[in-house]
């Protein structure tokens, strides 16, 4: 219904929008529309990570000293991982209402299973003389994580956030169920005008490449020794 | 084991004393085993002595060098080093005053060379200037040029230049006692010796207290001061200078594991000028006989005895700064062997140090 309220809306204007099809001079009129889905859509996709990895984070750790929950925690994420998302958004919305809070639970959900598993197995493949090395020289448990097992664990998580922050920027366009914006609010108002899926599709996609990037940025900067082994 | 004295004091840095390090009767259980890994183990290693804990696989020697730095747990008995039980220390601040070598060496891939270097300096809270200086001075101590190898990773190292590193990271706070667990295992048998040399070198000058683990007989022999050679069970079987254990082996198994050419392995302990040599009896031409072999007075008895059936001769000259000092012959050395003559005489200086 919203999206032929749409198309009434623009009814009347030049043909190549009554046509549906793909108008640059549409687009560069209306781009500003775009911009707080936008903004949206980027907190969204930021805050479920950030979100994720903390739990995730958590989790591995608590995992580490006991081993036997790697398997209950791998299981009941990946269920979480499995669930339709918007069922989850429409189950959530009796308990925590319309809008960002339950788009975030959702989103956040998705990221847990991807993140634990790869900091889990980013940590075992520290290899076992490096960490009894680092044990006989005096380092405690704690330095040992921080210092060396993390440092080292970090190719893995890196790997995991790429995949979790590319996921969740396509899932986030489905948060406007829940009533939280996004672009994807943007792409189902006038999912048959090809001008408007096509710039709120790409800012999609942009953002998805924006991640990526700055993730592969990240690793770069902070994993020299990968490079020089590489060489 | 005085923790605080050195460790955190600054300016240049003092040499420490070597630690006495001893065995009583110690005995270690794995929970839910009722049969012992180490069975009652006693023995005393002098300040700044090499030890070697020798054995087949499964006597426990690794077990035993690691329940010194409590990477392992003692059940029973006590470990003390410098007069003072392992025990009572903190297992970590233990841990930092102790050097500590692997076969696999584990350097931290993700960290250089100088980092790696500097890893126990840096938990003890060195100031950097201090740091930089010693890592430099480490780097050089072990044969490798700061310069050329402070910021390269481990990755990009051969085999040698990382046992290298992991040496000079196990010196890094110039430890009182050293713990060594197959340190050359893993390189070829060349720069095994090389570095097998070098080590000697490097402990004529440091005068470590050393723990050092091997399953190679040969290795036990050239590098012990001292030699504990342990059965399964974690039993000691002997404990003995490398002389001692060649010619009077305790029992059955110290002889077979010694090894059948156990005479000719004490020939390698034994310099030309160890033994009482014919008096050379020199012609004109300064030889002892037409085409006889020449050999320096410093020479591995081995080396010598070796050059000498390979020239089918039944003599050589020994040599000292070009004058000739005596009479090696074939004789003489088969009689060292039948007798174990000089076995007495310990060598004037290690072998391989050279």
């Amino acid at each position: 219904m919203l999206a032929q309220l749409q198309i009434h809306e623009r009814a009347g204007e030049q043909s190549c929008v009554a046509d549906n099809g793909f108008c640059p001079s549409w687009i560069a009129d209306n781009l500003d529309r775009y911009w707080t889905p936008f903004l949206q859509h980027v907190e969204l996709s930021v805050l479920a990570v950030l979100f994720g990895f903390a739990i995730a984070f958590a989790l591995a750790l608590i995992a580490r000293r006991r081993r036997w929950l790697v398997g209950p925690i791998v299981g009941i994420t990946g269920v979480l991982y499995t669930l339709p998302s918007i069922a989850v958004f429409f189950l959530l919305q009796p308990i925590t209402g319309r809008g960002a809070v339950t788009a975030l639970i959702a989103l956040t959900a998705y990221t847990l299973l991807i993140l634990f598993r790869n900091i889990v197995t980013g940590l075992d493949n520290v290899p076992e003389e490096t960490r009894d090395a680092a044990r006989g020289m005096g380092y405690t448990q704690r330095q040992l994580l921080w210092r060396v097992e993390l440092p080292l664990a970090l190719p893995e998580i890196i790997a995991g956030l790429r995949i979790a922050a590319t996921t969740t920027v396509g899932l986030a366009t489905l948060a406007f169920f829940a009533g939280a914006g996004g672009l994807g609010g943007q792409i189902f108002a006038d999912i048959t005008f090809k001008s408007n899926v096509v710039v709120a599709g790409g800012l999609c996609m942009l953002l998805a490449v924006a991640f990526d990037l700055s993730l592969l940025g990240a690793q770069r900067v902070l994993l020299p020794w990968r490079r020089a082994v590489a060489r | 084991m005085t923790p605080h004295d050195t460790a955190q004091s600054e300016g240049p840095f003092p040499r420490r004393e070597a630690a006495t390090l001893a065995f009583r009767d110690v005995v270690k259980v794995y929970e839910g085993s009722t049969e012992p890994v180490i069975d009652h183990l006693t023995f005393d290693v002098g300040a700044g002595e090499i030890c070697v804990l020798v054995g087949p696989s499964g006597c426990g020697k690794t077990t035993a060098m690691r329940l010194v730095n409590r990477m392992i747990d003692l059940t029973e008995g006590d470990i003390l080093i410098g007069g003072r039980s392992v025990r009572d220390a903190d297992p970590a601040q233990l841990r930092r005053e102790i050097g500590y070598v692997i076969q696999q060496i584990g350097l931290f891939p993700h960290q250089t060379v100088g980092e790696n270097v500097a890893a126990v300096p840096r938990l003890l809270g060195w100031r950097k200037a201090r740091i930089a200086e010693r890592v430099d001075e480490l780097l050089e101590l072990v044969g490798l040029d700061p310069a050329a190898t402070r910021d390269r990773y481990p990755a990009q190292l051969s085999g040698g230049q990382r046992q290298r590193v992991g040496v000079a990271r196990a010196l890094a706070v110039d430890p009182p006692l050293m713990l060594m667990d197959e340190p050359f295992g893993a390189i070829d048998p060349i720069n095994r010796e090389r570095l097998q040399n070098e080590f000697l070198r490097l402990q004529a000058q440091l005068r470590k207290t050393v723990v050092f683990v091997t399953h190679d007989i040969d290795e036990a022999i050239k590098m012990g001061d001292r030699i504990a050679v342990m059965k399964t069970g974690g039993r000691l079987a002997q404990y003995a200078t490398p002389a001692e254990l060649l010619v009077n082996p305790a029992d059955d198994f110290v002889e077979g594991f010694v090894g059948a050419d156990r005479a000719l392995k004490r020939l390698s302990l034994l310099r030309v000028r160890d033994i009482a040599l014919d008096p050379a009896v020199v012609d004109d031409l300064g030889a002892v006989a037409p085409g006889a072999p020449v050999v320096r007075h410093d020479e591995v008895l081995r080396d010598a005895l070796s050059e000498l059936l390979q020239a089918g001769a039944q003599q050589a000259s020994v040599v000292e700064d070009g004058r000739v000092v005596g009479v090696l012959t074939v004789e003489l050395v088969g009689r060292l062997l039948a007798t174990g003559d000089t076995a007495q005489e310990a060598p004037t200086e290690r072998i391989g140090g050279a």
